[in-house]
């Protein structure tokens, strides 16, 4: 019977070869337990392993998602900036990375997304950074990006939370890149003078000149099980002292131990977490003016 | 006898003839110290042709000149009554940043400076001029008291950058590196920064966010090494002096984008040739600097400093 035939069987073989073709792209190997995880149920966790707890890498959307109340927001459009300021090359083009940065983003965006919308019922604004825009790394965009969120937040008695995952200074735009590094402290600072809070949310990775800025100087850091949160590179550690680094060395447990992170809080928890901390800062039964913290000496 | 770096070999090379002839001129004619004079006169030529247009790349070999003069230098040079101040109050004492109290052209200041060492001893014990989160803490330490005495703040910057290394990890080198910026940004005197050498990422920036920025004309301020850069985007350090043309970390390109505020000449042939007059015109050029800022109150330094870097995210088209 051909009816049979197509109708049936090539279906199915076609369906066994195309699942040959793009596994890749269903299943996903855990490299915390290298166990094969489904994508569909993967997003349901919020891209964190069932199994063992790793936290995959996010970007801003579903970052936004989870954070704000209900899945609801806005995206707020990122202001323009002048596009490769020292005319960068490399092996190529600093004008071709970002083009094809961009188009792996689908929109005309930089390394981090902004968005604003209610945690726990409080009014927040979110930079969230995009890993996968060059590394997340902070150049002139992302500096500018930083202060006009801070801005609004001002603006809409917002509480500003930023969740760095970034390799650090965006290199192509040389010393304008490590110019970012105050002015991403900045916009904290204009933040935390109106007696707002700023928040930072440390995810994988939140290293170099984006760890020796804006996510050093919140009010409350939270981190992300398992994420890589340090100054230097493993790498150039390694080299420069030529010894093997301790286990578990620059992960947001080790942060923690240090004291130099508040808690280490599992995606699942974040929204919550950040709710009742937001909702206990600015509390609405007895507001209080915001007065300068005089700085010990 | 001078250290030769290798795009002054032939410069090098007159000289050595110059001596050579010197030495013979004790027993013999006249026609020598003519010879000589003329040689000099070349000498001299080609050390201004070659220092007027170095590349990016011999501008980092002679910022990183071993007879360069360092941070401690100037404070030798500049500073009378010199009062060095030590430790972060919490953990130690971290000598790759040098601080204290002392009297510029007459006023009290506070300095700050990372220092790199000038013999194997003294390298050792600054740790190259690569700093430790201890060594962020004590300049904010000495920031904040320099603002409570109401002391301009003068800070030199010589750093390959901040040190890289586990206990640095471990007492949180961000933190310390972000918090002495924020530092900067905060202060209410004037705060007049100089980048006399290497100018190296976040541990340069962590003193130089200043009221004004100076920069010796042969000096480099960079986001990253021209080899860190290579070896990461071009996957092999070997194009170091690509990395250094792409970053524009000459003081010349960073007064174009805005970044710093003067370039301050160098003696002929390069602050090593002539420390002496180096430091004399930093001097110069401090006093300056610093001068207008004494006429403004905390609050406008403040808001000048704060405004000057809020600005900076529309750099000049490029050229």
């Amino acid at each position: 019977m051909p009816n049979w035939l197509s109708n049936v069987v090539l279906p199915k073989i076609r369906a066994v070869v195309r699942r040959k073709e793009v596994p890749d792209n269903l299943w996903k190997k855990c490299p915390g337990c290298e166990q094969m995880l489904f994508h569909r149920e993967l997003a349901a966790n919020l891209e964190v392993c069932r199994n063992c707890g790793y936290h995959f890498r996010i970007g801003g959307e579903a970052r936004f998602r989870h954070l704000f109340d209900d899945g609801r927001f806005e995206r707020i459009e990122l202001p323009k900036v002048a596009a490769d300021p020292l005319r960068f090359r490399d092996r190529k083009r600093y004008t071709d990375r970002l083009k094809e940065a961009q188009a792996g983003l689908g929109s005309s965006g930089d390394a981090v997304a902004l968005a604003e919308g209610r945690i726990g019922g409080q009014e927040a604004i979110v930079a969230a950074f995009e890993f996968e825009f060059m590394g997340g790394s902070m150049g002139t965009a992302v500096g500018e990006a930083l202060i006009a969120a801070a801005r609004r937040a001002v603006a809409h008695q917002a509480a500003l939370i930023v969740a760095p995952s970034s390799g650090g200074a965006r290199m192509q735009e040389g010393i304008l890149s490590l110019m970012q590094l105050p002015r991403s402290i900045l916009a904290a600072d204009l933040v935390k003078e109106a007696g707002l809070p700023y928040i930072v949310l440390l995810t994988d990775p939140t290293t170099g000149g984006v760890s020796a800025s804006l996510a050093m100087v919140g009010d409350i850091a939270i981190a992300e099980p398992g994420a890589v949160i340090g100054f230097a590179g493993a790498r150039v550690i390694e080299e420069t002292i030529r010894e093997k680094l301790p286990e578990g060395f620059q992960r947001a447990e080790y942060l923690y131990e240090h004291g130099l992170v508040d808690m280490v809080v599992p995606r699942g928890q974040l929204a919550a977490t950040l709710g009742r901390i937001l909702s206990l800062l600015r509390d609405r039964e007895r507001p209080h003016p915001a007065l300068p913290v005089p700085e010990p000496l | 006898m001078h250290h030769f770096l290798d795009f002054e070999r032939p410069i090098a090379e007159l000289e050595g003839k110059i001596e050579e002839l010197r030495h013979l001129s004790a027993d013999s004619g006249l026609n020598i110290a003519e010879e000589v004079g003329r040689l000099e006169l070349r000498a001299n030529a080609l050390l201004l042709r070659t220092y007027a247009r170095l590349t990016p790349w011999q501008k980092v070999m002679v910022a990183r000149h071993p007879e360069r003069p360092h941070c401690v230098d100037y404070i030798a040079g500049l500073i009378t009554d010199f009062v060095p101040l030590a430790g972060d109050r919490a953990f130690a004492e971290d000598a790759a940043i040098v601080g204290g109290i002392g009297r510029f052209r007459g006023r009290s200041v506070m300095v700050i400076g990372t220092e790199k060492g000038a013999d194997t001893e003294a390298r050792l014990k600054r740790n190259f001029g690569m700093a430790r989160p201890e060594g962020y803490r004590k300049a904010r330490r000495l920031m904040r008291l320099a603002e409570r005495f109401g002391l301009p703040l003068l800070t030199f910057v010589d750093t390959a950058g901040a040190y890289p290394g586990i206990d640095a990890e471990a007492r949180g080198q961000s933190e310390a590196i972000a918090r002495a910026i924020e530092t900067c940004l905060d202060l209410r005197v004037p705060l007049v920064a100089a980048i006399i050498g290497e100018g190296g990422s976040g541990g340069a920036i962590a003193l130089a966010a200043g009221n004004a920025v100076l920069m010796l004309e042969h000096a480099i301020y960079s986001v990253i090494s021209p080899e860190g850069c290579a070896s990461i985007l071009w996957r092999d350090g070997a194009h170091a002096q690509d990395a250094a043309e792409a970053l524009r970390l000459t003081a010349q390109e960073l007064l174009r984008l805005g970044v710093i505020d003067r370039v301050v000449s160098e003696p002929l042939g390069g602050a090593h040739r002539a420390p002496g007059e180096a430091i004399a015109r930093l001097g110069d050029a401090l006093d300056d600097a610093l001068r207008p800022l004494l006429a403004s109150d905390g609050d406008s330094l403040r808001r000048q400093r704060r405004d000057k870097f809020l600005a900076m995210g529309t750099p000049p088209p490029p050229q």
